[in-house]
């Protein structure tokens, strides 16, 4: 039995891997200790190896981990799992946002991440809903109720924060504002997307891939590319991690 | 010397003198030194030759500073720059000294902020801060700048700066013509003009002859070094081959060559003995970009803290700085001048277009240092390395070379960022 971890900035997610099949996973807030938070996830487990992935995965190698990768190689390796032939995979998490390509066996040949803001990341959306007073799983399904395009130009989220206050003091309804903050993530993302180059099939993964919207304009934009996610998008790093503990 | 005992040396009195804000630079300076205790101190299996270069920076604000007023008090100019385009042998010539003025450090950069546009390149509003804040005992030493018409943001930043000390400026071309050469031989003759002036000197062909084998072997002992990086493992770690390119631009030049041969000897010498600081598995990665100018320490720090070594610095503060040698078998002003001409413009800096030449010499390097990956370092805001970037990463692909483009400024923000990145990077390169 093998044990991965992501501990991400926000949540932190345990995937535990026995003969190469995922066998259990688990996802919780990292709150303020997130190494007890980390302790008390897997102590139920009787892992022969951990291996920690995300921002905190150094904190994890000196307390209890056997062995770190980064986000971008776990990503790897876990959209593999659910997805064999994959060469892109697509990951938006709470603090940042990547694409990374695949050669034909697997291993990373390239890959792209956001600049240091928040903007085109999980967080970014969260910002929006709250300030449009949405509930962040309400905020797909209402930007997908619009039928009207607006733009929002500014990349960066402080000003995309007031082009969006702006908006609403014109009154054009939430949903449409809505709409246009999806928009800007997916342009961002097709940007990178282009830098990197992809294939005729993206793994999404990451919280934000459980975005209807997101997804909805994506598949759009990338017309003739499968646009795929695996049921538990947020753990692909986790699993990656204990996929790699498995390997090695 | 330990991690925790680094010092860098308070000469208040000294500073006092300079008219600096003491208070003020004496907390950069405690910090200097607790950054480079914590950094380089520490660092396994340091060839033992490191030593004079630590104490160069133990000494950065007292010493080195002394013997500049030293050589004022001789009537001797101090000339402050910012690109390697200004040719140092003039001023050695002249019995001057030559002083690389660029800004490496976050703290001076709200100075600059007050008066320079906050979207510029870093390196011109840490050293611009510098002056205005009066926190730089180099900047406070010099008689005069000499900038020059490279980049906007330094050519533009000239006329401010000349507020607050002289500064006069060389055109550079921009391209690469027999007239471009005309025009920069022209701007060389000036420029020995203007510093003959100030030193009411006439330099002759001997004082000439004499200044280019100085700096000649300055470039050489750091040819040398960059020579020995190859070997696998490493002698030497890439922070401090960094240190050491850095300290090219301030340090005494004679002195200088003198130790860094001392060190290339112990560094030789593990070489034939399969020494290294780090095991050979270790990734070798070679660096390429915009100038990393003391104290910018950042990605050598993340590189070599994931386990990796840097192996070579294709910039100006590394290779672009020691590449090419003066010819010195010339016998008349106007040959000598010549000669260095056709040295200078042999430069590759992005300010030029187009520039093929450093494409063809990253991949050399890249062979040459034994890489297995490149790693392109921009700043923030600088146009021409970060849209020449764009050629650099094509020119990998084709060779298959694994390869990260990183931009970068000097804020602590982005480093979880950067970190993940290089480790990526290192993934990759291992396989
Ligand atoms: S990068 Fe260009 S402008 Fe900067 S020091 Fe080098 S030659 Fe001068
Ligand atoms: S790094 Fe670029 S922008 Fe900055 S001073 Fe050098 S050439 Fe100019």
């Amino acid at each position: 039995m093998q044990v991965g971890i992501d501990l991400g900035s926000r949540t932190i997610k345990v995937a535990v891997v026995e003969d190469g099949r995922m066998i259990d996973y688990r996802i919780a807030e990292s709150g303020f200790d997130p190494h007890g938070q980390a302790l008390e996830m897997i102590k139920q487990y009787k892992p022969s190896k951990i291996v920690a992935t995300g921002y905190g995965r150094h904190l994890a190698q000196k307390h209890f981990a056997h062995d770190v990768i980064t986000e971008i190689k776990a990503h790897a390796i876990g959209a593999r799992y659910h997805f064999p032939e994959c060469t892109t995979v697509v990951d938006i998490g709470g603090q940042d946002s990547k694409v990374i390509s695949l050669g034909a066996n697997g291993s990373v040949v390239n890959f792209q991440m956001n600049d240091k803001c928040a903007a085109g990341t999980g967080r970014f959306l969260e910002i929006m809903a709250t300030s449009l007073g949405f509930a962040l799983d309400e905020f797909g399904p209402a930007a997908l109720e619009s039928d009207q395009e607006v733009a929002i130009n500014s990349m960066r989220t402080v000003f995309a924060e007031s082009e969006v206050v702006s908006m609403k003091n014109r009154g054009i309804p939430p949903k449409d504002v809505a709409n246009a903050v999806h928009l800007s993530v997916v342009n961002r993302l097709t940007a990178m997307l282009n830098r990197v180059g992809f294939g005729e099939s993206i793994v999404f993964s990451g919280g934000v891939a459980r975005n209807p919207c997101i997804v909805k304009m994506l598949q759009e934009r990338l017309d003739c590319v499968k646009v795929e996610s695996p049921s538990a998008p947020d753990i692909v790093g986790a699993l990656g991690a204990a996929l790699y503990a498995d390997r090695c | 010397m330990e991690a925790a005992r680094f010092e860098v040396k308070p000469y208040p009195e000294m500073w006092e003198s300079l008219d600096m804000d003491v208070p003020r630079f004496d907390k950069a300076r405690q910090m200097l030194g607790e950054v480079y205790g914590k950094m380089f101190m520490s660092q396994p299996n340091r060839p033992e030759k490191m030593a004079y270069f630590d104490d160069m920076i133990s000494e950065i604000f007292g010493r080195r500073i002394q013997e500049m007023i030293d050589v004022k008090k001789e009537g001797r100019p101090i000339v402050g720059t910012f690109c390697v385009y200004i040719p140092e042998e003039v001023v050695v010539a002249a019995g001057g000294v030559c002083v690389g003025l660029c800004g490496g450090s976050p703290g001076s950069i709200p100075d600059a902020e007050k008066i320079l546009p906050r979207n510029i390149c870093p390196m011109v509003k840490s050293a611009f801060g510098f002056k205005v804040g009066k926190i730089c005992p180099y900047f406070q030493v010099v008689d005069f700048v000499y900038g020059e018409t490279t980049c906007d943001a330094k050519k533009k930043t000239w006329e401010i700066l000349d507020r607050l000390v002289p500064t006069h400026v060389m055109e550079i071309p921009q391209m690469k013509n027999a007239r471009d050469k005309t025009l920069w031989f022209e701007e060389v003759k000036d420029f020995k003009t203007k510093v003959e002036e100030v030193c009411q000197k006439t330099i002759s062909t001997d004082d000439l002859a004499a200044a280019i084998k100085v700096i000649n072997n300055k470039r050489r002992a750091l040819q040398r070094l960059t020579k020995v990086r190859a070997s696998s493992p490493a002698p030497i770690s890439g922070k401090d081959a960094l240190l050491i390119e850095q300290i090219a631009f301030y340090d005494e030049p004679v002195r200088f060559a003198e130790k860094v041969n001392e060190l290339c000897d112990e560094l030789e010498e593990r070489a034939r003995n399969g020494e290294g600081v780090i095991d050979s598995s270790a990734p070798r990665v070679m660096v390429s970009g915009t100038p990393m100018a003391l104290p910018n320490w950042k990605v050598h720090n993340l590189i070599e803290a994931a386990g990796a070594v840097v192996v070579n610095e294709e910039s100006c503060i590394g290779t672009r700085y020691f590449k090419d040698l003066i010819d010195e078998n010339k016998s008349t002003m106007d040959e000598q001048l010549d000669a260095l001409t056709d040295r200078y413009m042999k430069i590759d800096c992005s300010c030029f277009t187009p520039n093929y030449e450093r494409i063809d010499q990253i991949l050399k390097e890249y062979k040459d240092s034994n890489a297995q990956g490149i790693l392109h370092y921009s700043l923030q805001f600088c146009h021409t390395y970060n849209i020449e970037e764009i050629k650099v990463r094509e020119a990998c692909e084709k060779e298959g070379i694994p390869y990260l483009s990183i931009e970068s400024d000097y804020s602590p923000e982005d480093v979880g960022q950067l970190q993940t990145r290089i480790e990526a990077f290192l993934e990759q390169i291992r396989g």
